[in-house]
């Protein structure tokens, strides 16, 4: 009998140990320190070394993510690809049947799928960068890791889902023969690009949240937005030539409107693609010097 | 002999309340930011009153190959300087250079996933204590062989026991290889022969490798027969820095107060959501608390708690240590037969006379739930001297060798 909970035999005694200091330790100490810790002020560099050096964990937690998404449930990875499939059909039949959409003279059904495709990556992959630091409240309080690899993995998780999605469009094709161009072989820089935005707004997302909880609640609202401010079920011929350029400020729609090109062989709008990658690219500096900024408090206020 | 570590000056500095709230929603830091320039004016005062040093002027050096215990009271700082040295949180002023990698073990476990299998496990948490994926695939069977589980490699650890979960997570940490490894009470779970298996891992550690190591425990014994060195913290301040003997016996005598009876006001009593702590005392049966405690009195500990567990037996142990950090008894007993209910709840103890030394002793306290589950636990809770009242001393006045001194039933006869 004992009333232990964890604590047995706290005297399990072992010899002293510890050489008296360097007896035989016989590695050499570097110079100048390898690490200097200190409090940091305003802007702090980037560091991308340091998430070189941790990037085994980058592809763990990315696994973890993966391998834990879909544990427990009866059609797995299978919901992959019903998310963007049921929102495709409901699309098609409102908005392609009964409102009578154009679409550029494409099958809407494909129309609408070429986009929710990369739309279903960017939100999931948006969403859940940006509670990722909440959820791994659990590490940053316990270890020290580049912090922004939390949000990365994430957005690389999501990859998967997106490219399991990616079958079913080549189904669709085929369905509505469509055949592919050489235009296709964009699709592996679009999908770097719509990877890079995901992790510029995921990222600093996720900072935010680490401060103020409203964003939990605010998130899924805003994306719900966004899909209406991306040419997504309406081209964006759309919208009179005069507002256009206003759709050129949303990053995604140069990108999902060259995914369509891509897919479906049509040209693609060099000068939107152009705005959307420079937009891309400044959101993510911004994203990741915000979020190197905010850093150093995260394991206190989580 | 260059230094590994180098601290100067360190502090840390949390904001209580205002700004560092757990919470802060986007509407309050906008009110804020508009109240801002009004506010200046009560700023100073309202400052000084909500700040919180955690550590205040920290200097040490640590050469290669040392082992060095930090000690101290809850909340006096140890935490918070592990939490520095390991880079998870930034000091306020201060610096620390660090010559070599820094390995760090703040929990066992860290980042373990209920739902992976224990090899999935392995090399998600070896990965984030920052271990190569090659480095893990390396040292994979010994491993496995130090957490003892081979057959359940391709379980989840959610259908772990306890004990293994514990083991693999130490087994997977203990493979880890810095130049400098900095442990924080690990040593407090597990079975008493795990626990050996572990003090042999770090001797191996030191001895072996060189390697420098740095050990937070509340565990003095512990402290003693692993550290040669040990730096006490006290209030965020460091007060002794010195070899790991004296330092334990500075914690337990001149570092630390007396304090034989203890209340706390609601707002602050010790606790969690299982168990909060009001009141706490020993003193000498038929005498007033506070009175000096002889070896000839039987002992009284008492304690006051809120028990918020209403679905299983509620039990309290008390641990005795003395001031050589010597585990002298470790006292317990349920509190109901059956379900204990929620509520105030006082449980008082009686410790029969000629037991005790004279000596300074400490109790910690824990409660647990149908004596498996760890509700919470205290430590330090009680601080009090036992004084002289052996008689038939004979000629020695002072205090008698030996951990304890109980009272004999002597004869002598003459024999042929």
């Amino acid at each position: 009998m004992g009333f232990t909970t964890t604590k047995e035999n706290q005297n399990a005694v072992v010899a002293p140990l510890g050489n008296l200091p360097n007896e035989k330790s016989d590695f050499q100490l570097p110079e100048n320190p390898l690490v200097v810790i200190e409090p940091s002020k305003g802007w702090v560099p980037l560091n991308l070394r340091d998430i070189w050096q941790y990037r085994d964990l980058l592809y763990i937690l990315t696994m973890r993510d993966i391998k834990v998404r879909y544990k427990q449930t009866v059609l797995g990875a299978l919901w992959a690809i019903i998310q963007p499939l049921f929102t495709m059909l409901i699309f098609t039949l409102f908005f392609g049947r009964l409102a009578g959409m154009p679409s550029d003279g494409i099958p809407y059904p494909l129309f609408a799928y070429a986009a929710l495709l990369p739309w279903t990556f960017f939100s999931n992959a948006v969403t859940g960068s940006g509670n990722s630091l909440v959820g791994n409240a659990n590490l940053i309080t316990k270890i020290y890791f580049p912090r922004m690899i939390i949000p990365i993995a994430s957005v690389a998780s999501g990859l998967l889902d997106f490219l399991i999605a990616f079958g079913l469009l080549i189904f669709l094709m085929f369905y509505y023969a469509v055949g592919l161009s050489i235009n296709i072989l964009m699709l592996p820089v679009l999908v770097i690009l719509t990877s890079l935005l995901a992790i510029g707004i995921g990222m600093w997302v996720s900072a935010l949240t680490v401060k103020f909880r409203d964003i939990r609640y605010a998130l899924p609202f805003l994306i719900q937005l966004g899909m209406f401010a991306t040419p997504i079920i309406y081209p964006s011929s759309l919208v009179p030539e005069k507002w256009r350029w206003l759709l050129y400020l949303n990053p995604l729609t140069g990108q999902i409107e060259a995914y369509r090109s891509a897919f479906f062989g049509t040209p693609f709008n060099w000068l939107a693609l152009s705005i959307s990658t420079v937009l891309t690219l400044a959101i993510l500096f911004y994203a990741a010097y915000t979020f190197r900024r905010m850093e150093k408090s995260f394991a206190d206020l989580i | 002999m260059k230094p590994i570590i180098k601290v100067e000056n360190l502090s840390k500095q949390y904001i209580l309340g205002g700004e560092q709230k757990q919470y802060s929603t986007l509407r309050e830091s906008i009110v804020e930011t508009a109240q801002k320039p009004f506010k200046a004016f009560k700023r100073g005062e309202d400052k000084e009153k909500n700040n919180f040093w955690a550590l205040k002027d920290i200097n040490f050096e640590v050469t290669p190959g040392e082992v060095v215990g930090i000690i101290g009271r809850n909340g006096a700082g140890k935490s918070t300087l592990l939490k520095i040295l390991s880079r998870i949180t930034e000091p306020t002023t201060g610096k620390i250079e660090l010559y070599g990698r820094i390995g760090s073990l703040l929990e066992v476990g860290t980042g373990f996933h209920p739902e992976l299998t224990g090899r999935e496990n392995i090399y998600l948490n070896g990965a984030i204590l920052g271990m190569r994926q090659t480095e893990i695939a390396k040292k994979f069977d010994e491993i496995v062989d130090f957490a003892e589980v081979e057959s359940f490699l391709d379980t989840p650890v959610k259908r772990y026991s306890s004990g293994m979960y514990t083991r693999l997570a130490f087994a997977v940490a203990a493979n880890l290889e810095p130049e400098v490894l900095i442990v924080d009470e690990v040593l407090a779970v597990g079975d008493a022969e795990f626990q050996k298996k572990c003090l042999g891992k770090m001797k191996s550690v030191s001895d072996k490798d060189g390697r420098t190591v740095i050990f937070v425990s509340h565990n003095m014994a512990a402290v003693k027969s692993i550290c040669r060195r040990g730096i006490l913290l006290k209030n965020g301040a460091l007060t002794f820095d010195g070899s790991a003997i004296s330092a334990v016996d500075s914690y337990m005598q001149g570092g630390s107060d007396l304090s034989s009876f203890r209340e706390w006001k609601a707002n602050d009593m010790p606790g969690n959501n299982n168990i909060k702590i009001r009141r706490a005392a020993v003193y000498a049966q038929g005498k007033d608390i506070g009175d000096p405690i002889l070896t000839s009195d039987d002992l009284v500990f008492e304690i006051e708690f809120y028990n918020e567990v209403n679905n299983g037996i509620v039990d309290v142990t008390w641990d005795l240590m003395n001031v050589q950090g010597i585990h002298v008894a470790h006292l317990g007993a349920t509190c109901s037969s059956s379900n204990t209910n929620r509520g105030w709840l006082k449980t008082i103890a009686v410790l029969p006379r000629n037991i005790l030394n004279t000596e300074r002793y400490v109790f910690s306290v824990q409660f647990g739930k149908n004596q498996k589950e760890l509700l919470f636990r205290m430590e330090d809770v009680l601080i009090f001297d036992v004084e002289d009242g052996i008689e038939n001393r004979g000629s020695n006045f002072g205090k008698l060798p030996g951990v304890i001194h109980p009272v004999c039933r002597w004869q002598t006869e003459t024999v042929i």
